[in-house]
């Protein structure tokens, strides 16, 4: 506790106050103390929030392939898909799908998730995908942070959302009330640069995986 | 009540319910209570969160106080607030990530909440724990309860809901905008002249009976 250069007794007292280990000992005994909480608080939550973050992936996959018997995570690497994790390139941009399955074996389509900006941020979202006839299955948003009340309708407005089932990609957002054929997306009024991120991020995605997903379905038995 | 009397426990407790609230009086922590009272959930989380970080601070700094260099206690204190928020952030997110990612930044936020460093540096840097958790649990309640206030009313009329419920009739056209930034600070501003006005009127009503008395003594 005492500090340095407080040997012999000074006839000047030196100014009063605590010595630079007082203070570092201060300082490094609470980081300590803290990294401790921190540490036992990280370890004790992690098995529920990875728990939390998988369950949300799997309701949603379940939800856009119209309830799997079950589903395979694939990866994708380079120009295939690929059953294990690669173990080079960024784990961070490794893209993953989903390809689910009926009880018989026979193969519903892919679970994509794709992201672009949107108004106000990123809207991550995931949608249903068979290659075989480029049909989108369904959509669900996973992220967004558009204007409340406005722009999350393109998650709350169930018949926005109703709009991407069974419909043919590439997709096209129209007027409410216009869309005649199956790649047509009646987009909500007020909601536009919302509602076409979805329809973007959608194209984008099949556009650069759809090739992709294809290859791989006529790779597979059916 | 008069400034000569030393406080008592009980006045640690209640004196932040009402009479020095930290939204209502102080006007502190503002930046969550205008942000994330746009549904009553969010201000349970944030509440809740909030309260929990005030108590482990507040604690952690009334124990550790006679140890504490005051050169260095603004630092020691940051040090402590921001471990409670990792916790408080860590178990939102695993007890309930919805308002978690409802919350979103604010949630770290917690850390820079005037009223927590306020509370350790005037309260718990200077009275025994028990006293300094008292005061922390008082504020934490003033604080969560003006939060409730907010986020009912803006979530009624903004949403047509409380807690998720619906609580008008298929007809009703929510007023988007009380979600929406601007909501929050008509609530606060309305709220805050609401009380101000009465605030007004008591003391003049107090003031019109302590001249009567003198007259009448006269």
């Amino acid at each position: 506790m005492t500090g340095p250069a407080q040997g012999a007794p000074a006839a000047p007292t030196p100014p009063s106050g605590p010595t630079a280990g007082k203070l570092i000992q201060t300082l490094g005994g609470l980081g300590a103390v803290a990294g401790l909480i921190i540490v036992v608080a990280y370890t004790a939550t992690l098995p529920r929030i990875e728990a939390n973050k998988a369950r949300v992936l799997a309701a949603a996959v379940d939800e856009v392939l119209g309830a799997p018997a079950r589903y395979d995570t694939l990866y994708v690497t380079g120009d295939s898909l690929a059953r294990t994790r690669p173990t080079d390139g960024d784990p961070a941009s490794l893209e993953t799908v989903y390809l689910g399955y009926r009880a018989d074996s026979s193969i519903i389509g892919f679970a994509v998730t794709g992201a672009d900006p949107g108004f106000s941020d990123v809207v991550r979202l995931i949608f249903g995908y068979d290659p075989r006839e480029s049909r989108v299955l369904a959509m669900k948003v996973l992220e967004e942070k558009e204007t409340p009340g406005l722009g999350d309708k393109i998650e709350k407005d169930t018949l926005f959302v109703a709009e991407f089932r069974n419909a043919i990609a590439p997709l096209r957002g129209v007027k409410r009330g216009k869309g005649n054929d199956s790649t047509e997306i009646d987009m909500i009024t007020g909601v536009t640069i919302s509602s076409r991120t979805v329809i973007r991020v959608i194209n984008q995605t099949l556009e650069r995986l759809g090739p992709v997903l294809a290859a791989h379905l006529q790779g597979a038995p059916q | 009540m008069s400034p000569a009397k030393p406080s008592t426990a009980t006045d640690d407790f209640v004196r932040c319910l009402w009479k020095e609230n930290p939204t209502l009086v102080q006007l502190l922590g503002l930046c969550p209570t205008l942000a994330v009272t746009n549904s009553v959930a969010n201000c349970l989380g944030m509440g809740s969160a909030t309260m929990f970080v005030l108590v482990g601070s507040s604690f952690l700094v009334s124990v550790v106080r006679k140890w504490v260099p005051n050169e260095v206690r603004i630092s020691a204190f940051i040090l402590i607030i921001a471990t409670f928020v990792t916790v408080a952030d860590l178990a939102l997110a695993a007890v309930a990530p919805g308002i978690h990612k409802a919350l979103g930044a604010f949630v770290a936020l917690i850390v820079v909440n005037c009223i927590i460093l306020g509370r350790a540096e005037a309260f718990a840097s200077r009275n025994p724990v028990g006293r300094s958790v008292l005061d922390a649990i008082g504020n934490g309640i003033g604080f969560t309860w003006m939060m409730l206030v907010m986020g009912s009313i803006r979530e009624v009329l903004g949403n047509g809901t409380w807690l998720g419920f619906r609580i008008f009739g298929e007809n009703f056209e929510p007023w988007v905008i009380m979600i929406l930034p601007p909501g929050g600070f008509l609530t606060l501003g309305s709220i805050l002249l609401v009380v101000g006005a009465w605030k007004h009127r008591q003391s003049e009503r107090l003031r019109t009976r302590d001249l009567a008395l003198a007259q009448e003594a006269a």
